[in-house]
């Protein structure tokens, strides 16, 4: 099994694009990429996970990273789709819908070529990210999603 | 009217006694395996009435007269099955299944000739 | 059967299936769940009995017959397949073996072979001794006669005797056979031609039979018919009475019954208790009420769709649909509905041991065990219950010494009970012991931080201070309970389960801790509202009516929220300064009076758009922290709408309405 920023050969992930920044989830944990579909906001919660939206006549939290990465709160575009992950948190299944400007591709991220995020100098806490690879010459943020998604994790950033 | 009459046994003895005891009341006897066997040549020639027994690999008695029942060939043809079962719901499958009558195992010429005489019009 | 054609047949075929038999075994030993080679090792067993008895071999019928008898526990699951029983059923393949080679062999020389068999798959029943050699009752004609003469016979074939091969004219000369006949045709039952089934039997025949016929000669003419047709019997001279004897209703509902005893018998495969009942894994349960779950969505929006449209033929379908999926609803629910008894029948024995454990003499009393619950809120209600029984028993029960100086039998009592009060269940736990002492909790809770000093608090409230976390009154900590985890845990429980919990105590005589729970989890009937552009459901059960808001209020200041509902001062909360809904309020706002437990208060929305069925869906732990939402459902429309948690928006609201009024200024 893989530590924090060590993963054997390769990591199999899903790109996607939240502003100019790319993120790799495990394509592992991806369910399914959606067009984007109503939303419901769910009042008082936090803005990290401020919706639900109907996942084929499941009621699915969805989550917004720009919120804990620090980003600008963006329309809606047409571009907009919706991940929908299963994860392991603290245990339990978890399955939420995870908001992006766009889905690129399924693409395999060199384990050599992941490092570690850097303590200081980054714009997100470094907590949530379990490193940092190249993929096309540009850099890529892999998320922990185990921390983001765990209560202990988001307490203090849900409200960035 | 047919003088044919299907018997549809995996035990050879017992197609071999049907076939001895019918033939020599005038009929002509057709011998078949199994449901599956049975089914083939039901459904290719004219019956006076068919003997199956109940419990056969493949495609056992009840299946194969549910079966045989479904093809419009079968309408009015006599189906006679053998069991050695005392067991009331398994007529009851049987004869719900589209059959008419039956002989209890084990049973001696004579009867087989008094059912076949009781149901088919031949 | 003395031709020697068939008999040498047998033999060979004996042989085959004997060989058939042995590799079956084999193979069971290998692989003692396959159910075909079981299957095939009966066949060849079975067909042995069949023909064996046919061609005379009357000691190997017998013989197999209780081998068979054995197997078929084999083949229902009812007994194991184990090394020890291949062993001994090869040996029995070569007893069978022998008898076929040389006939004259001892008939009970077998005998050792099947009780050892039938020891190894014993499920309550011993051998059964010998093949029934069944010798079927020839027709003999004008047997038995007796001194009845003339016969009335009337018959009609069931409407698919023709098609299943039925030929009413040989029933006709084999009646002819047992004397002189009159034939009547009834053509009553025919219907018009236009509606006229060329292969179905619509006739009746009415046949006056003269001779000396026995009845018994009648019925076998009948024999294989019997039970699929209509027939009336009866000596000539005795018509009237005859015609009462008609075969009764059942005999003809016998066919229709025979599918539903197939299953019955399937059935016993699987069912492990006796009885009618049958015994379902849970998921399937679960499963199928998802699927419910999805027919009372897709079924609101067929409603939706005949609402609004002017066929009158969809809206009755749709209006059939929804007496269909409600009664569907209401059954599937039923299925999952347990007796709470199963659950009270454990705490025996924990009382027994709280009992023992604590030096006091508790009488534990019982009542309500047929009370029915959701099996999930069952499974879930163990824990809480365990900690209420054991606080009663441990700080509720005074020992024994206090109970008699104050007067009371030496003997505490222990009551668990249940029973309906309109859609829920409560559940309570009490003690005759010397109750709550608000005092004492008064004191905790100012120790443990929870309440200032000297600060006003309703003895009620002050009794619910024992449900918050790190809270205990035990004087001693035991090893049974006074840790402070425990009522928390119960609180948390059955909130989540859409309960509610009532402490009553009295001092000196006792206290109550009444658990209230929604019948079931799966499904509520909801009225749907409108907030601004969102929609939410209240859960009728807390709704008491609705009003306008008077225009005077819609308009008026947010501070002082008030209405008067006849002649009662009733607090109100606007929901879309909850939940911070923007854009202008609709001009005549509605309020939702609703209540929980003694609170009763109003919720103002912009419209009411009417009830609908709610299928509960559980939120994610990522809005675990949002308490004002016990779930969301799906509309019609596929949108989700959130359901309201009255009791804890009301406390929501007060804190706002706290806040606000701390901070001078609205939400």
């Amino acid at each position: 099994m893989k530590t924090e920023v060590t993963f054997e050969g390769a990591m199999r992930s899903v790109t996607l694009q939240l502003e100019d920044e790319l993120f790799a989830i495990e394509a592992e944990s991806v369910r399914e990429i959606l067009d984007l579909m109503p939303i419901t906001r769910v009042p008082n919660a936090s803005s990290f996970a401020g919706g639900l939206v109907n996942v084929r006549g499941s009621v699915v939290p969805l989550v917004d990273f720009r919120i804990i990465f620090g980003m600008e709160r963006r329309d809606l575009s047409m571009d907009t789709r919706v991940v929908v992950i299963e994860i392991d948190v603290d245990g339990d299944t978890l399955i939420a819908a995870l908001l992006a400007d766009k889905v690129h591709d399924v693409t395999d991220i060199e384990s050599a070529s992941i490092e570690a995020a850097p303590k200081v100098g980054m714009r997100w806490p470094a907590e949530l990210i379990r490193g940092i690879g190249h993929y096309n010459d540009e850099f890529i943020v892999i998320p922990d999603m185990g921390r983001i998604f765990s209560t202990h994790g988001l307490s203090g950033q849900a409200h960035i | 009217m047919s003088k044919t009459i299907l018997t549809v046994d995996d035990s050879g003895s017992i197609r071999q006694m049907i076939k001895m005891t019918l033939s020599g009341a005038g009929y002509s006897v057709v011998e078949a395996v199994d449901g599956v066997d049975g089914y083939a040549k039901a459904t290719s020639m004219s019956l006076a009435a068919i003997v199956t027994d109940l419990n056969m690999p493949r495609m056992n008695g009840i299946e194969f007269i549910k079966k045989y029942r479904q093809h419009p060939s079968s309408r009015g043809v006599p189906i006679i099955f053998l069991t050695t079962e005392s067991d009331e719901s398994l007529k009851q499958q049987a004869r719900a299944a589209g059959a008419t009558g039956w002989i209890v195992k084990p049973f001696k010429q004579e009867q087989l000739l008094a059912v076949i005489k009781k149901v088919a019009n031949a | 059967m003395t031709e020697a054609d068939p008999v040498n047949t047998f033999r060979l075929e004996a042989r085959e299936l004997l060989e058939t038999l042995e590799q079956g075994l084999l193979d069971m030993d290998a692989d003692p769940t396959n159910s075909e080679v079981i299957d095939a090792v009966f066949r060849a067993l079975h067909t042995i009995k069949g023909s064996g008895a046919m061609f005379g071999f009357t000691a190997i019928a017998e013989f197999v017959h209780d081998f068979e008898t054995a197997f078929d526990k084999v083949r229902k699951g009812l007994a194991e397949v184990s090394p020890d029983l291949i062993r001994i059923a090869l040996a029995a393949k070569d007893h069978i073996a022998l008898l076929l080679e040389e006939e004259d062999q001892d008939p009970r020389s077998g005998d050792g072979i099947l009780t050892e068999l039938s020891v190894l798959v014993a499920t309550g029943t011993g051998v059964q001794g010998t093949v029934a050699v069944v010798i079927d009752k020839a027709v003999e004609p004008g047997a038995g006669a007796g001194d009845v003469t003339d016969w009335r016979i009337y018959f009609r074939l069931g409407q698919d005797a023709l098609v299943f091969g039925a030929n009413p004219l040989l029933l006709l000369r084999e009646l002819q056979d047992l004397g002189a006949c009159d034939v009547t045709v009834d053509i009553g039952a025919v219907p018009t031609l236009s509606s006229l089934d060329p292969e179905k039997s619509f006739l009746a025949w009415e046949v006056i039979l003269r001779g000396c016929a026995s009845r018994e000669a009648i019925e076998d003419v009948f024999m294989f018919i019997r039970d699929d047709m209509e027939l009336e019997l009866a000596p000539l001279d005795q018509q009237v009475k005859g015609a009462e004897e008609a075969v009764d209703p059942a005999a003809q509902k016998t066919l229709a019954l025979a599918p539903a005893e197939q299953l019955a018998k399937s059935d016993n495969r699987t069912a492990a208790g006796g009885g009618s009942s049958l015994r379902v894994p849970a998921e399937r349960l679960d499963d199928l009420m998802d699927r419910v779950g999805e027919l009372v969505i897709a079924q609101e929006r067929l409603n939706q769709l005949a609402h609004a449209s002017d066929d009158v033929n969809l809206k009755a379908v749709a209006e059939e649909m929804g007496r269909l999926s409600a009664g569907l609803r209401d059954t599937t629910m039923g299925i999952r509905m347990v007796q709470i008894g199963t659950l009270f029948g454990r705490f025996r024995r924990l009382v027994h041991d709280l009992s023992s454990e604590l030096g006091k003499d508790i009488d534990f009393v019982t009542i309500g065990e047929d009370t029915e619950l959701d099996k999930t809120m069952i499974e879930q209600l163990a824990d809480p219950l365990v900690h209420l029984i054991r606080n009663a028993v441990d700080h509720g029960l005074e020992s024994a010494e206090a109970r008699r100086e104050a007067g009371k039998p030496a003997r505490g009592t222990v009551r668990l009970s249940a029973f309906y009060t309109g859609a829920e269940v409560a559940i309570s736990v009490s003690d005759d012991g010397a109750g709550l002492d608000p005092a004492r909790i008064r004191a905790k809770a100012e120790e443990s931080g929870l309440l200032a000093p000297d600060a006003p608090i309703d003895e009620n409230a002050l009794l619910r201070m024992i449900f918050h976390p790190g809270f205990s009154t035990a004087k001693e900590i035991t090893s049974l309970s006074g840790r402070g985890v425990g009522m928390d845990v119960v609180k948390r429980t059955i909130d989540g389960l859409r309960g509610a919990i009532d402490v009553s105590t009295v001092k000196g005589e006792g206290s109550t801790i009444t658990l209230r729970l929604p019948l079931t989890l799966a499904i509520v009937d909801g009225m749907l509202i409108r907030v601004g552009k969102e929609r939410y459901s209240i859960p009728l059960a807390a709704v008491e009516e609705c009003v306008e808001l008077p225009a005077a209020v819609a308009h008026g200041s947010k501070n002082r929220s008030f209405l008067n509902i006849r002649g009662s001062l009733v607090p109100y909360l606007r929901l879309r300064d909850l939940f911070g809904v923007e854009g202008p309020p609709d001009t005549h706002p509605k309020v939702v009076i609703v209540s929980s437990g003694d609170i009763r208060v109003g919720l103002v929305v912009d419209q009411i758009l009417g009830n609908t069925q709610t299928v509960i869906k559980q939120l994610s732990k990522l809005h675990s922290e949002v308490k004002t939402f016990s779930g969301a459902t799906i509309l019609g429309d596929g949108t989700i709408a959130l359901i309201l948690d009255i009791m804890n928006l009301v406390d929501f609201g007060q804190k706002i309405d706290a806040r606000d009024t701390k901070l001078g200024r609205a939400a």
